[in-house]
């Protein structure tokens, strides 16, 4: 049997059968959306529990001020200033405000006294809740009726439409497709870290134990190096057909979520508001149709087996130049990790506009393309990328994949059984290109 | 047929010769001793004889026909000297996996394992893992994994090292049947005691070069120095002889015992004859032969240890 597929069977194995594999292969999708689900929860519900008094003696409010989850008032129009500063001092509440009787509306100041600072998002919520309240009292005073100011707040409906007549796309096809593009390509930014690192790992791993003088003289470097690339790469597809189950399940069962929620609480988070409204919208359905997954999905499985090979070989090489010591390798990464961290750069870029010119170039560069591409893919063919881009990046990649292979089998092979210092850019180079 | 022949071998590096033109024969079923100090190129040989590295000149035939490294390190077992196994990985699969990388089927794979772990007793190993042994368990599983696919060829760097003297002589029995079975031996070392015991053929290799090459007692031979012991129940006072002189004694020579070099030209049966003459009566006489660590330390003792970092005016 091919040795290259013994070794990638053993890597495969050694990292499968680890009891660990499961767990934190289930582990990571949770916590990565724990993660974002976190701090989304943080932004929106800025500071807790705050709790103000309110002595309305020129009855400014008209009892109108309604709590929420986050800050509530009490009113307590017939408190003096001083018992409301007691219980502030008795942290009974946290802070109050205090209207005089008399109150002018259009010129005086309004102030509000905490206890303890209150946070920046809770501030500007309070003061745009009392702004509200207080400009209605004064166009009220103007003789407006509720009527009229109610016509007159209503906000008209703007559109967009593409000017050309072609088929209009669904409303919230350009929110949703940037959604899709940024986790795909995201994805696939993460993807090439994890299992790149791991390829590197392993090879130091091997390198350290000294097995590798024993590996290498049943198989060729290069075998040994491939045997890895592919058995890791498998650990990568298996814990993606876990993760897409997984996904299945979660999109049946997340519009049910957002529905029942409360979309109030979503507002002021980028991206949040159009996926409230893609779910609110009754067709929910049509929109994620709108999505071509036919093409996104066999799309994403070949950039990330691109991307990887790609990468992973790279990493290969950093592994074997490297000896124990982890900061050698840190240095020696940078290099290769900088085209990575370009490519999410790009990236954030090519989801809001896939057809500029440096969308389309890192889309077509074999070391950005896997990432870039797929921002590009979320908007469709042929509004986010032509057909022959399409193709021109996929053959580029390839292209790129053997060539990065190609050198890194030749640092590999000599890296693997050098030890002592650490190897010069320039000594690397020269294995990389010398003859056999 | 010899098993392997290297014909001028050179393997040269940008800042040394590496290996500088080194020719050997190895015939089936023998045990070679490849000798050398630190650096000497020995390590650069065997990796060039195990198809890690190949020669700049030169030819190596193996088996009757040129190395061909992708089919002939299957029958080639390498132990290097800088032991290596998987240390998370399990007894039982990681010999597998060694023997299967070397071309072994599964289930003949599992045969020889058996068979090499019922010899050594390592059966119940299976399931543990190499981080929970040993040095000593860890060597003979590498001893191991190195001959399970029946090499005809074994490479030996340093096998010996780490091993207590009960384990060491059990390695030792394997390499004495290994090779009555047929399989050559290739083994270096710098213990020439260890040389003496197992080796039938030696080379000495020193800067890359070759600088002695024959059997164990080929070599003795060539550089004995015409010494003899000759012991006595009473030693004479006053010893002249034109065939041989008497040495001063080490510390370690017993009492009743001369040390003496023949003069050229005069056969040790003179000896005998003088001291018959003196009336006195021998109860040993034995030619002395210089021990290899000796020979050793006279060829390449002067040897600066810096060579790595001369520069090569080839």
């Amino acid at each position: 049997m091919n040795k290259t597929w013994i070794v990638a069977q053993r890597e495969f194995n050694s990292r499968v059968k680890k009891k660990t594999f499961l767990l934190s292969t289930l582990l990571f999708p949770i916590l990565l959306f724990g993660f974002y689900a976190f701090m989304i929860y943080f932004s929106v519900k800025g500071n807790d529990d705050l709790k103000i008094a309110v002595a309305d003696k020129a009855n400014v409010f008209n009892g109108k001020l309604e709590s929420d989850d986050d800050v509530q008032f009490v009113l307590m129009n017939d408190s003096s200033k001083a018992i409301l500063e007691k219980k502030v001092a008795t942290k009974e509440v946290s802070g109050y405000i205090y209207v005089p009787e008399g109150f002018n509306v259009s010129s005086d100041n309004l102030n509000i006294y905490y206890g303890k600072t209150i946070g920046m998002i809770s501030q500007e919520r309070i003061t745009r809740r009392l702004n509200k309240l207080l400009e209605q009292k004064r166009l009220l005073s103007l003789n407006i009726t509720q009527a009229q100011l109610d016509s007159a707040r209503k906000s008209s409906t703007i559109e967009f439409k593409p000017a050309t007549g072609d088929k209009e796309p669904s409303k919230s096809k350009a929110g949703l497709a940037y959604a899709v593009g940024y986790a795909a390509g995201f994805l696939i930014y993460i993807i090439l870290f994890i299992y790149g690192t791991m390829v590197m790992r392993g090879v130091m791993e091997e390198k350290t134990n000294r097995i590798a003088e024993v590996i290498v003289s049943s198989v060729k470097p290069f075998q040994l190096m491939m045997g890895k690339i592919v058995g890791i790469g498998a650990v990568g597809l298996l814990q993606f057909i876990i993760w897409i189950a997984l996904g299945i399940t979660a999109t049946a069962l997340i519009p049910l979520l957002i529905q029942g929620g409360d979309t109030s609480a979503v507002q002021g988070v980028p991206g949040a508001n159009t996926m409230v409204q893609a779910s609110q919208s009754s067709a929910f359905a049509t929109v994620m149709n709108s999505i071509n997954f036919a093409l996104i999905l066999p799309c994403f499985l070949f950039y990330f087996l691109g991307g990887y090979l790609l990468y992973s070989s790279l990493f290969a090489a950093v592994g074997s130049s490297v000896n124990e010591d982890p900061q050698d390798a840190q240095s020696l990464l940078l290099p290769v990790m900088m085209p990575i961290f370009f490519a999410i750069v790009i990236m954030t870029k090519a989801v809001n506009n896939p057809t500029s010119g440096l969308s389309v170039f890192g889309s077509l560069f074999p070391l950005t393309s896997p990432v870039v591409m797929m921002a590009r893919i979320a908007h469709g063919v042929p509004d986010g990328v032509t057909v022959w881009e399409l193709i021109l990046s996929m053959v580029l990649l390839i292209i790129g994949f053997v060539g990065t292979t190609w050198i890194a089998g030749k640092i590999y092979r000599t890296g693997i059984l050098m030890y002592g210092k650490k190897p010069t850019w320039k000594e690397m180079w020269k294995w990389a290109f010398r003859k056999a | 047929m010899n098993i392997l022949e290297v014909n001028n071998l050179k393997k040269y590096y940008a800042t040394q010769k590496a290996v500088d033109d080194i020719s050997f024969t190895l015939a089936p079923g023998s045990i070679f001793g490849l000798l050398g100090p630190n650096g000497a190129g020995k390590t650069t040989l065997i990796r060039m004889l195990t198809g890690i590295t190949y020669p700049d000149e030169g030819q190596i035939i193996f088996n009757g026909r040129p190395f061909d490294p992708v089919n002939d390190i299957l029958k080639i077992g390498y132990m290097p000297e800088e032991r290596g196994l998987y240390k998370k990985m399990k007894i039982g699969e990681q010999a597998l996996y060694l023997a299967r990388l070397k071309g072994l089927g599964k289930l003949e794979a599992m045969e020889n394992i058996r068979g090499w772990f019922t010899r050594f007793e390592m059966q119940s190993w299976w399931n543990k893992k190499v981080e929970d042994l040993s040095k000593g368990m860890s060597q003979k599983l590498q001893f191991v994994t190195t001959v399970l696919h029946e090499p005809k060829l074994i490479i030996l760097d340093e096998p010996f090292s780490g091993l207590d003297p009960v384990n060491a002589n059990m390695i030792k029995e394997e390499i004495f049947r290994l090779a009555k079975n047929g399989a050559s031996i290739i083994f270096s070392t710098h213990r020439m005691k260890e040389v003496e015991e197992i080796c039938d053929h030696i080379i000495l290799v020193n800067k890359g070069r070759k600088i002695l090459d024959g059997t164990v007692r080929q070599v003795k031979q060539q550089f004995k120095e015409n010494l003899f012991t000759i012991s006595l129940d009473t030693i004479p006072g006053d010893i002249v002889s034109n065939a041989f002189e008497v040495q001063v004694p080490d510390e370690g020579t017993p009492k009743d015992t001369l040390v003496v070099k023949m003069k050229e030209g005069h056969k040790p049966n003179e000896v005998l004859q003088h001291f018959l003459q003196e009336g006195v009566n021998i109860t040993a006489f034995s030619e002395v032969l210089p021990s290899l660590n000796e020979i050793f330390i006279r060829l390449v003792g002067d040897t600066p240890t810096t060579r790595q970092f001369e520069k090569i005016t080839a």
